[in-house]
């Protein structure tokens, strides 16, 4: 059983993964379509005429809307349907055009070949996705907890990145959704973050295992409105290259409307989020500080501003 | 101040934008005096490279003067002339440690999304999407160079921004691509693509001892080039075939290197071509590796391909049988700029290097867009195009 769940949690990740790449796939065939329906008409080999530009076009919206959808989806699986369902669209009309006049059979021929490869690997990764579904909702009735876990190494030895992690007031550097926490000495603290529209959550936490240079782990008090625990474990990396360094979080949503905040509190992704973090940590102890880009002015962001200076002078 | 922006694929505008700020403490404010366009920013420009968002600056080969610095900034002061590189290294992680500044573990805060697409990421780099990094670029007035304490070079007096500009990218490019070559004595070396890259290239790999350098490319102006001012021999793939002629050039062993300064936009002939053109055009394979896969198939067996030319994503009808049967060696990478600069900047110094003899066009900042032009439709005999800002 454990071993079976496991496993399909692996088989999820790839398929995620590959739900991922897709995602960057279709947004560029997507955009290809609609800035130069000509170009595309004329490569795929069929006539260039105003019928077959505002077709491409529409198929190009059709690729745009599930590629952005699968990209920032943490479980993209209805979406995937909807792209494969384009497959066979396109898959329709590129044997349409095979049998028309006025086309280049040869690229035509080309461009099919093409979408069907695609389709192949859109379909492994939709079955894939489905049962990485399948196997959370089988598992949600006994254990609704949800957890994610995130490796990084740190060129630094494991003193200083424990000693960085143990003093909690330092998280909020690089857990953006935090905003602050406060040691109250006995192991507890008092954590702050930011919730939706502008609101915060609070909740208090006692540190449950600390062994220095090695482990520390922490849960929130009995009672918290967010239920939520976390680890972070320090080994040696080999040949004397650093810390490794493995976090892992755990949080429990409540049902209802609380939930729902408790829910986004962690980020549409914790996944994505949680990645972002470690890698910001790892900035921290190797750099003295998040590094900043004009695109991304706090750190890793999903939605990109362009890559030019900011208009406020007070930045981030 | 004015910049050069990516408005969509194929348009490039010169636009107002606002001024640069220290957003790191280890940031530096460069007032740009010379600045060029690179054939990695036709890449961006062509529209090959995913997650450019309208308005970014580009431009990553630039040098000036040092106007601001932030509190992390001790070797550096106001008034400094530097050249920066273009890769964002840290200088603290593991591959900076180790002298791989393009793979610096810190400079990317997009790391995520590099690693959707590689597998890992790489360092940030200046104006080249947000793959890597999301950084306004370099043509433009003023760029904040994070890490300022790690990368900008100075310069010396009375050495020229000309002389000094290309130890940003391109002449590092070419030298690290030629190093990768493992040259020996007797070695014949093959470069694909002569542009800068592979101008510097030739160079470099006669600096390192290459008994002969043959270039390839299909611009006679550019072939011109490499015979005259590089001492190439030259050929053009338009007239001869390529394999044929080495096979003959090099008494049917192969040359022992070859590098492919071309990249994914590589040119071509034949069905192959038109293969490569539909898929990326429909965006089924990203990159277009005519050059590479001629490469790989005449370099001798046991030698070396470097690939400095720069792909994106992905590539189909890959020789892989001619790598692994033939014993050859695959090096690759966005080059380490910083562990070039100094030794480099000290060959143009005792005259071992002159890069000036590339440049074939000076344009104000404000002619960006017609310096792309130029340099992408190799109009006029273009080869590089220097900004002045
Ligand atoms: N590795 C790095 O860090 C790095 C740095 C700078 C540039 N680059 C890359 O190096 C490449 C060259 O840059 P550049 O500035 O010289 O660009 P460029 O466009 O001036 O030069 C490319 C040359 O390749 C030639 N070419 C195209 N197809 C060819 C083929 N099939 N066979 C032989 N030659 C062919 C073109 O005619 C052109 O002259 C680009 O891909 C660029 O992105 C890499
Ligand atoms: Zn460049
Ligand atoms: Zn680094």
């Amino acid at each position: 059983m454990a071993i079976g769940q496991a496993q399909r949690g692996l088989e999820n990740g790839k398929g995620q993964r590959l739900a991922r790449a897709l995602g960057w796939f279709s947004h560029g065939l997507g955009l290809a379509q609609l800035i130069a329906p000509s170009d595309v008409a004329r490569l795929i080999g069929i006539k260039d005429d105003d019928d077959n530009r505002a077709l491409l076009r529409a198929i190009g919206v059709r690729e745009i809307v599930p590629g952005l959808a699968i990209l920032v989806r943490p479980r993209p699986v209805g979406w995937l349907w909807a792209r494969l369902a384009g497959d066979a669209m396109d898959l329709a009309l590129l044997g349409a055009a095979l049998t028309s006049k006025n086309v280049r059979r040869d690229r035509v021929a080309a461009a099919t070949a093409a979408v069907v490869g695609v389709t192949a690997l859109d379909v492994l990764c939709a079955t894939r996705l489905r049962s990485g579904r399948a196997a959370v909702e089988e598992t949600a009735p006994q254990d609704d907890t949800r957890g994610v876990e995130k490796a990084i190494t740190v060129n630094r030895p494991p003193e200083e990145v424990y000693a960085l992690w143990r003093d909690f007031e330092n998280l909020p550097r690089f857990m953006l959704h935090l905003e602050s926490v406060e040691v109250m000495g006995d192991g507890r603290s008092h954590w702050k973050a930011k919730a939706p529209a502008g609101r915060t959550v609070e909740w208090d936490a006692e540190i449950v295992d600390d062994r220095p240079n090695e482990l520390i782990a922490w849960r929130s008090l009995e009672g918290s409105d967010v239920q939520n625990s976390g680890s972070v474990r320090f080994n040696p990396a080999p040949g004397g290259r650093g810390t490794e360094v493995r976090v892992k979080l755990q949080y429990d949503p409540p049902a209802g409307a609380v939930g729902v905040t408790v829910a986004k509190l962690f980020g549409e992704e914790p996944n994505q989020q949680l990645r972002e973090d470690v890698y910001r940590f790892k900035q921290v102890l190797e750099t003295g500080e998040v590094v900043r880009s004009e695109g991304s002015l706090d750190g890793a962001r999903l939605r990109q501003r362009p890559a030019q200076p900011p208009e406020d002078a007070t930045v981030p | 101040m004015k910049a050069t922006c990516w408005m969509g694929r194929n348009t490039v505008q010169v636009q107002e934008v606002p001024d640069p700020k220290i957003l790191n403490a280890r940031d530096a404010i460069v007032q740009i005096s010379s600045t060029a366009i690179c054939g990695s920013d036709l890449h961006l420009v062509d529209g090959y490279v995913p997650s450019m968002v309208k308005g970014d600056i580009l431009g990553h080969e630039f040098m000036g003067e040092v106007v601001e610095v932030g509190k992390g900034v001790n070797n550096l002061k106001v008034g400094d002339r530097v050249v920066v590189p273009f890769p964002i290294a840290c200088g603290a992680c593991t591959a900076c440690q180790n002298e791989a500044y393009s793979l610096c573990e810190n400079s990317n805060p997009n790391a995520w999304m590099a690693e959707e697409l590689w597998g890992h990421s790489t360092a940030g780099i200046f104006g080249y999407s947000h793959l890597t990094g999301g950084y306004a670029g370099g043509q433009a007035e003023y760029a904040r160079v994070p890490f300022a304490d790690v990368g900008p070079l100075k310069v010396p007096d009375g050495m020229t921004d000309e002389q000094a500009l290309f130890l940003s990218d391109i002449l590092p490019t070419g030298y690290m691509g030629a190093e990768m070559c493992d040259i020996r004595p007797g070695d014949i070396v093959a470069i694909w693509g002569a542009g800068p890259v592979g101008q510097f290239a030739i160079v470099s790999a006669f600096l390192l001892g290459a008994e002969r350098v043959i270039a390839i490319d299909r611009f006679p102006y550019r072939l011109q080039m490499a015979r005259e001012k590089a001492g190439a021999e030259t050929i053009n793939y338009e007239e001869t075939d390529v394999l044929d002629a080495l096979k003959e050039m090099t008494g049917g062993r192969g040359p022992d290197a070859c590098i492919d300064a071309a990249g994914l936009e590589a040119h071509g002939h034949g069905a192959a071509y038109a293969y490569d053109r539909v898929k990326q055009a429909a965006k089924l394979e990203t990159d277009r590796p005519t050059a590479l896969r001629q490469a790989i198939m005449a370099c001798r067996n046991g030698g070396t391909v470097s690939i400095v030319g720069v792909y994106g994503g992905f590539v189909d009808k890959f020789p892989i049988g001619s790598v692994m049967n033939r014993s050859l060696t695959i090096k690759a990478g966005q080059t380490h700029v910083h562990r070039y600069m100094r030794p480099l900047l000290e060959r143009i110094q005792n005259g071992e290097i002159d890069p000036t003899f590339i440049i074939t066009h000076t344009l104000p900042l404000e002619q960006a867009p017609h310096g792309y032009e130029l340099f992408k439709h190799k109009q006029d005999n273009c080869e590089k195009v220097v900004l002045k800002a």
